[in-house]
Parts: structure tokens; sequence; C-alpha cells
């Protein structure tokens, strides 16, 4: 019975989860890259919004979730040419970016306001979770293939930043620019496809929501899950395989939140996924403080070629 | 030492860009993001010129649309002078959307429940309102002194616990007797209003401060101590460190006077212009947001915020017209907000540089 609650909150948290965790993955491999960018939450609503109406129009979600993550990934680059190119700053720039994405998806968005996907993207089928024994069908009773995906590509993520050459190639254009571009790295082209591969990453969060978990437009439909991101991308050291971990909590959250309304206010209860963070910021930061866990030495910092270094 | 020659022109670069730049770049910035805004009419299938033509038909057109801008102008004045002071000492304080709600919740309850005589509502509610935007904004500034919280996601994640706090107050506990269906809380006694100018929807009051506060703003940047302390920490605080500046201190400073200005320019929008305490996206429209953009054209300058709070003011009420003549979502300004601030942060590279046209001139560079 407490087993059946368990598995049924985590079934709710993995669906509510992946959004968050398609983002965080996202602001990973940016922030690995060296870049700040806080226009995750801008990218997931213009994903959200570009692959709602893509599905809606060719009936065909999957070709919305294509639509989604291009548009997230096109819209980045923006942030990539001014604070890469530009060298302008990166967390007013990622602001921008949020009230961008956000203004654009929001102020287009009306004339599909309420809306309702014909063709979304549906669970598992009950033959195919059959195939599982009870307990594993009911942790993925609400789950889809994005949600197996977004978990797949965590580990993906995370083989390719700490196991491959490429990851290393990125991960130092996060620690040391200079080093990397003594040693030949194009520090520069390095940076604009990790925040480009983050912009697809939140661009597929934000389809996810659109087109899987709540197949209806409405504007605002993200609720600030963009910044969950980026405070999740800390919780998580910057390491991919810790991600999910931090985004499944915060689903269970939402979850929570809501079913707990009959007993608490739910303006109360709808805080939680907002304070929540604050208060685990405050443990991971003194962690990551004192023993410089993960963060990326030049997180934030442009590059510029030095002429008299 | 590096001896390079140049011929017809050559490019410097300053440390400290000119006002004449800094104006033609701000302006560029402005043009530039209208230009590409414009963009969004075609999708409403309206001419881009009818657009812009209702839009500063609404924004400056008539006297009753500058007293709709003017009336926006206060909140963005009051916040963004607040956010230049925190930007100044480089606290990025985004929260200030919450500390207006704050702001507005404190004056309800001294409104509604406190008892005070008549002539003492208002002071204490401009006094308390002050307080609670100021307590809201220290929380992320304690978190930073003591745990090295970032700013940016503290302050704004406190902006949606600031608004769940309103939306219950005005649904639970502090809904109105008289409102039925609604979601409000009931309307202030006549002692807490604000005067407003004639027949206009403008309080005097807070604008009055506003531009008071600007030039004290200014003047305590320029004169005072803590004022030069506030500027090292922001510009470099490494000289900071050797000066023995107290940095914490400053961050509180920086966290107390913009959350503080934020929860006054909440108390004059629920005293001056709703009377009541009603849904958060109402009572501030976004201020919080467009102010740190106020603040960054202004480059934390808080004598300049009075004229760009005005730009953006008028760009407030523009975007209401294009909203009531044209079914445009009000958000359009969330775009126009976007791009403005896009193009300013690109251009601020550009703007230290400085063409020199001449014959040969020898520039001698020396490591520094």
């Amino acid at each position: 019975m407490i087993l059946e609650l368990i598995l049924g909150t985590l079934n709710r948290a993995l669906a509510y989860g992946t959004p968050l965790l398609l983002a965080t993955l996202g602001e990973i491999c940016v922030e690995r890259a060296g870049v700040l960018n806080l226009g995750v939450e801008g990218m997931m609503m213009l994903g959200a919004f570009s692959s709602f109406v893509v599905a809606y129009v060719t009936s065909n979600p999957w070709l919305g979730i294509l639509g989604g993550a291009i548009a997230g990934g096109l819209f980045s680059l923006i942030h990539a040419f001014s604070s890469i190119t530009l060298r302008a700053n990166q967390t007013v720039s990622g602001l921008a970016l949020t009230m961008l994405g956000t203004g654009i998806a929001e102020t287009l968005g009306r004339n599909w306001e309420g809306k309702v996907l014909s063709s979304p993207i549906k669970p598992f089928s009950e033959d195919f979770l059959s195939l599982f024994p009870p307990g594993v069908r009911t942790l993925f009773r609400d789950s889809n293939l994005l949600v197996v995906g977004s978990i797949i590509l965590a580990l993906v993520l995370w083989f390719f930043l700490f196991k491959t050459k490429a990851g290393l190639s990125l991960r130092s254009c996060g620690e040391n620019p200079a080093a990397c571009d003594a040693l030949g790295i194009n520090v520069w082209k390095v940076r604009y496809m990790a925040v480009f591969g983050g912009g697809v990453m939140a661009g597929l969060g934000g389809a996810y929501i659109a087109v899987a978990y709540r197949p209806a437009w409405s504007s605002g439909m993200t609720q600030g899950m963009g910044w969950l991101a980026v405070a999740l991308t800390i919780f998580s050291f910057w390491n991919p395989l810790y991600a999910p971990l931090g985004a499944y909590l915060f689903g269970a959250l939402f979850h929570l939140a809501f079913r707990l309304q009959v007993f608490v206010a739910p303006e109360i209860l709808n805080s939680l996924p907002y304070l929540f963070p604050v208060v685990a910021l405050v443990f991971v930061s003194r962690l990551a403080f004192r023993k410089k866990i993960g963060v990326p030495g030049s997180l934030g910092k442009p590059y510029e070629r030095g002429e008299w270094e | 030492m590096d001896r390079r020659k140049f011929t017809r022109f050559h490019i410097e670069v300053s440390v400290q860009p000119s006002l004449a730049s800094v104006i033609f770049f701000s302006l560029l910035a402005i043009i530039l993001a209208f230009a590409c805004g414009g963009i969004i009419f075609l999708f409403y299938h309206i001419s881009p010129w009818v657009g812009y033509q209702t839009f500063f038909q609404g924004a400056l057109g008539s006297w009753y649309a500058f007293s709709e801008t003017l009336k926006r102008t206060i909140p963005l004045l009051l916040v963004g002078e607040g956010l230049a002071l925190a930007f100044r000492a480089q606290v990025l304080n985004i929260g200030a959307e919450g500390q207006i709600l704050l702001g507005a919740v404190a004056a309800t309850w001294v409104a509604l429940f406190s008892g005070l005589p008549p002539f003492l509502l208002l002071p204490v509610m401009f006094l308390l309102g002050f307080l609670a935007g100021a307590g809201w904004a220290l929380i992320p500034a304690f978190l930073k002194t003591r745990f090295a919280v970032n700013e940016v996601l503290s302050t704004l994640m406190l902006n949606y616990v600031a608004s769940n706090l309103v939306l219950y107050l005005i649904g639970g506990p502090w809904k109105g007797k008289g409102v039925r269906g609604f979601t409000y809380t009931d309307t202030f006694p006549e002692a807490a209003w604000l005067k407003t100018m004639g027949i206009t929807r403008v309080p005097y009051f807070t604008l009055l401060v506003g531009i008071v506060i600007a030039v004290g703003g200014y003047f305590f940047l320029k004169k005072s101590a803590l004022g030069f302390e506030l500027r090292v920490v922001g510009s470099s605080p490494e000289t900071a460190k050797l000066l023995g500046i107290n940095e914490e201190k400053i961050v509180f400073l920086a966290m107390l006077l913009s959350g503080g200005l934020s929860g006054f320019a909440g108390v004059g929008e629920v005293a001056g212009i709703h009377h009541l305490l009603r849904h958060p996206d109402h009572i501030s429209l976004g201020y919080g947001y467009t102010a740190i953009i106020v603040a960054w054209l202004a480059r934390a300058n808080p004598l300049a915020t009075i004229v760009t709070s005005f730009l953006f003011g008028a760009l407030l009420s523009g975007g209401d017209a294009l909203r009531v003549s044209l079914g445009i979502p009000f958000q359009v300004v969330s775009v126009f907000n976007g791009l403005i601030l896009f193009f300013l942060i690109s251009t601020e590279h550009l703007s230290r540089y400085r063409i020199i046209w001449g014959d040969t001139k020898v520039v001698e560079n020396y490591d520094s």
C-alpha cells in the first residue's frame, strides 16, 4: 500500500520532472563550457509555443517536438552572439532572453489560447506496460518515450562530458579558455555549440510540456521551470548524473503541492517548489564554496584573446 | 611596448565612454528594438505604421496619454533608482517585483486592519511598506553574504513566493466582505488614498519622492563616503578589499535601498491607484522587471533614471494602447523590453570605442 503510494508519487514525479531534467541537462552543458545562460525560461516558453503550433498544424506531435527543439536552439544563438562574440554581460543577456522568449510566446500565443492538441504524445500503452512487473508498471504509468529518452540523455551527456575528448574540450573551455586557445581549440566554436545544445534541450523541455504533459496552449505554462532548471544545475554540481535526482525531487514537490490542496491553502503549497531551491542553495553553495565542487572556473566570464598578455 | 602606425584613422578604447556616445548608443538600441519588434504587428495583420502610430498616440499623443505614461513612470522611477544603486554595487536584485508586492501587502494591512487613526494611515503605510520591501530583499542579502547564494536566483524565486502570498491573502483571510465572487480585498478608507493631480490618476507625492530620491541618490553616490564605498565594491572588489571596505555591509545596503524603494513603490500603487489589494499581475505590470532595464539604460545613474523611467512609462502605456485599440496582448511590452536590453548590452562594448580620423599617428601601448 505504502509502496504503491510511493511508486504513484514517483510516477507523477517522472512525468512532471522531465521538462526540468531536459532544461537542466541543457544548462549543465552550457555552463560547463563557461557560459551562463539565464534565458532558460525564455527558451522553454518559445520551445513550448513552437512545438505546440507545429504539432497543431501538422497533427504530428513528433514534428512538434522537433520544432520546439530547433526553435530553442536557434533562439539561444542570440545569447551566444551577445555573450560570446560581443562579450556582453551574460547575466543581463540571459534575462533579456527570458523577457524576449516569454514575450514572443505570450504575444503570439494569444490566438492559440485554450486550443487543444488532437494528437498529443501519449503515455506508454497498457499492452506495452504489461510486459513489465506491476511495480514498474505503476512507476511508468504516465511516462512516455520522452521521459525515458531524457534519462538516457542524462547518461549520454555524462559520458560525453567526462569520457570523450570532445567533452574534455568543452569542459576545458569552461575552466581555462586561454589554455584551450593556446592548444588550438576554437573556444568560440565550442561555446557556440554548447549554447546551441543547451537551447535545443531547453526547447525540448518546453516542447514536452506543450505536446505531451499538458497538450493545450495557455500562456505562462512553464511556470518558472526555467529558473528552477538554473537552480538545479547548481544542485547537481554541474553533473548530468545527479540532474535526474534533483529534477524528480522537484517533480514530486509539484505533485505533492497539488495533492495536499485539500489540507493546506494551494498558494502556500505552490510556493514550496520556489522556496525549496532557496533553502537547498544554501547548503549547496556552502559546499560548492568550500570545496569548489564542479563550479566551472571561468563560468560567466567572456573570453577575449589577449594581445599583450 | 608596441608601436603601431595607423593611417587615416585609428580606434581608441576608453574605459569611460563619453556622454554623447552613451546617448547615441542608447537611442540606437531603442530604435533597433522598435524596428525588430515591428515584426510582431505583421503576425496580427496590422501594418507596422498603424501599430506605431497607435503606440505613440497612446504613450504621448494627448494629455490623457501623457498622464497615463506619468502614472506608470512613478513606480519605474522609484524601483529603477533603487536598482541603479544596487547595480552600482554589482548586486543584481531581480526581485523587485516581489518586493513591490510585499510593500503593497504591508500597506493593505495598515489601511484595512491596523485600526490606526486616519491621519496616521498614509505615513505608516509608506513606512511599513518600505520596511517590508527591504525585509524581503534582506533575505537574499543574508543568503548571499552568509552562504554565497547567487542573488539572481534567490531574488527571482522569492518573486513567485510573494506572488503566491498575495494570491493567498486576497482569496483567503483578506478577501473583501462586499466583493462576492471576486478575489480582492475591501476598498481602503479614503484617508488611505493618495491625492492625485487634478482629474488625472497621477499621485504626486510618490512622483515628488521619486525625483527627490533620484537627485539625492546621485549625490549619495558622488559625494558621500558610503556612496564611494558602494562604487568601489561594484567596480573593483580587489580594491575594496585593499581599502578595508566591508563588502557585506555594502551588499546589505544595496539590497535594503533597492528593496525598500520597491516596497515604497508598491505602497504608491495600492494607495494611489487601486485603493485595494488585488491580483499581483494588476498591482505590478511587471514593473520590477522593466525597472531592471530602466536602471541599466541609465547606466546605473540615479539621476538618469528620471529620463529612462519616463521612456519606459511611455512604453508601458503605449503597450496598453496596443492592447485596447488593436487587440495585441500587453506582453508585447516584454518583447520590446527584451529587445531593448539586448541591443543595449550588445552595443555597450561598442560605445567605448572611439574612431579618430586624421593623419598617421603613432599609438603606444605599454604593458600593464
